[in-house]
């Protein structure tokens, strides 16, 4: 890390004064790595060990779906072509619009333009706001159909809306009769748990793309006074590490929460 | 220490046509990946979206990631994280498949004396 801590440019170069005087090492490499090189990719491994943690924290929801999938394969099928293939297959473009500008914003590190990578970055929001905002005109349908798995959860009353192409205003309760026949159907119990796991592996992938906001807001500030350079912007390509991490898991979200209904008829 | 003496040099960034045709190849598979999930493939549609999905995930882990020029306890560090959630996936299946199967009738699982003994 850095030791002195004004966020101001880094030449590289052994400043006048203070700390680096007599330190023989530029100010851009830490004690105790031989070059910057070996900072990086130790840098690098430490990202990726956290990605690690990340890849088991979603693989455990993963695991799940596995299960359950398989248990109930028929209803989960259904569940799914109650979703908008074409609306998620447009928000995977979007995340790798998002994905390429990240990964520009890197390349910018790599040839140190401060300014290009504030850019970049900025261009990667504002796809990530896209993203947010398709999913919240499917949320805000989900809600109104009552597939949010609470109380109000009614699967033959989402199956009815969905197979006759209806999108009802939201309210907070759908019919009663429909949760009389959902009372009398094991299936909808089944129909809850794929939304269950939809709302919260897609929720958590939605929370994950806010939090690399606030990070991309706080290396955009430290890129524009020209913090990083050729030598040393590990904490951006941490960032860009940590966004395409994101755009994985959509990657694979995708096909197995939107695609699994696709074929069948009511679409 | 010195022992190793390959000072590496940091990596120069790659042109901009290696990201921007990544980008393309990913975009022509999600399309891809969309019109053959909406074919009826039986028991291929798994495995096929999860192969257009792997294969996606791979450019972006070893291009956009810049993985491909990691050294290898990088990837090493991947493999190993992906090798955990295969064999939690894995072993739930093999869990929840091997689960309620039929039990024999009562005759065929009683030891047979008369039949000569077979090690």
């Amino acid at each position: 890390m850095h030791t002195d801590t004004k966020v101001t440019g880094h030449s590289g170069q052994v400043q006048a004064g203070g700390h680096d005087v007599g330190h023989g090492h530029a100010s851009d490499l830490a004690h105790h790595f031989e070059n910057h090189y070996q900072q990086h990719e130790a840098g690098n491994l430490g990202m990726w060990m956290f990605l690690s943690t990340e890849v088991l924290f979603f693989g455990g929801m993963f695991g799940a779906y596995t299960v359950y999938r398989y248990k109930f394969e028929k209803v989960f099928e259904q569940a799914s072509n109650i979703l908008d293939p074409l609306l998620g297959g447009i928000n995977t473009i979007i995340l790798l619009f998002s994905s390429v500008t990240m990964a520009l914003a890197v390349r910018s590190a790599q040839q140190g333009k401060g300014k290009a990578i504030v850019g970049w970055m900025a261009a990667t929001i504002i796809f990530g706001l896209a993203f947010l905002g398709v999913k919240a005109f499917e949320w805000k349908h989900d809600f109104a159909i009552h597939v949010f798995p609470t109380q109000d959860f009614c699967w033959s009353y989402a199956r009815e809306m969905h197979k006759t192409h209806q999108h009802p205003e939201y309210k907070p309760n759908a019919p009663a009769k429909f949760y009389e026949e959902d009372a009398k159907n094991p299936e909808s119990k089944q129909g809850k748990l794929f939304f269950f796991l939809y709302f919260t592996m897609t929720g958590l992938h939605g929370l994950h793309m806010i939090i690399g906001f606030g990070i991309m807001a706080v290396i955009m500030v430290y890129a524009w006074n020209g913090y990083y350079t050729k030598n040393y912007f590990v904490p951006v390509e941490s960032v860009g590490l940590y966004w395409h991490f994101v755009d994985l898991v959509w990657i694979f979200l995708y096909p197995l929460l939107y695609l699994l209904g696709a074929h069948l008829a009511s679409h | 220490m010195s022992a190793h003496d390959h000072h590496e040099e940091m990596h120069p960034p790659a042109p901009v046509w290696m990201y921007v045709v990544n980008f393309l190849v990913l975009v022509v598979l999600t399309i891809v990946t969309y019109f053959v999930a909406t074919k009826d493939l039986g028991a291929m549609s798994t495995p096929v979206a999860l192969g257009i999905a792997v294969i996606k995930a791979g450019l972006v882990v070893l291009f956009f990631m810049h993985v491909f020029e990691s050294g290898p306890l990088t990837k090493l560090t991947i493999f190993s994280s992906l090798f955990m959630v295969a064999v939690l996936c894995g072993f739930f299946l093999v869990d929840y498949s091997t689960r309620n199967l039929e039990v024999l009738p009562p005759e065929e699982t009683a030891p047979v004396v008369e039949k000569s003994a077979k090690s």
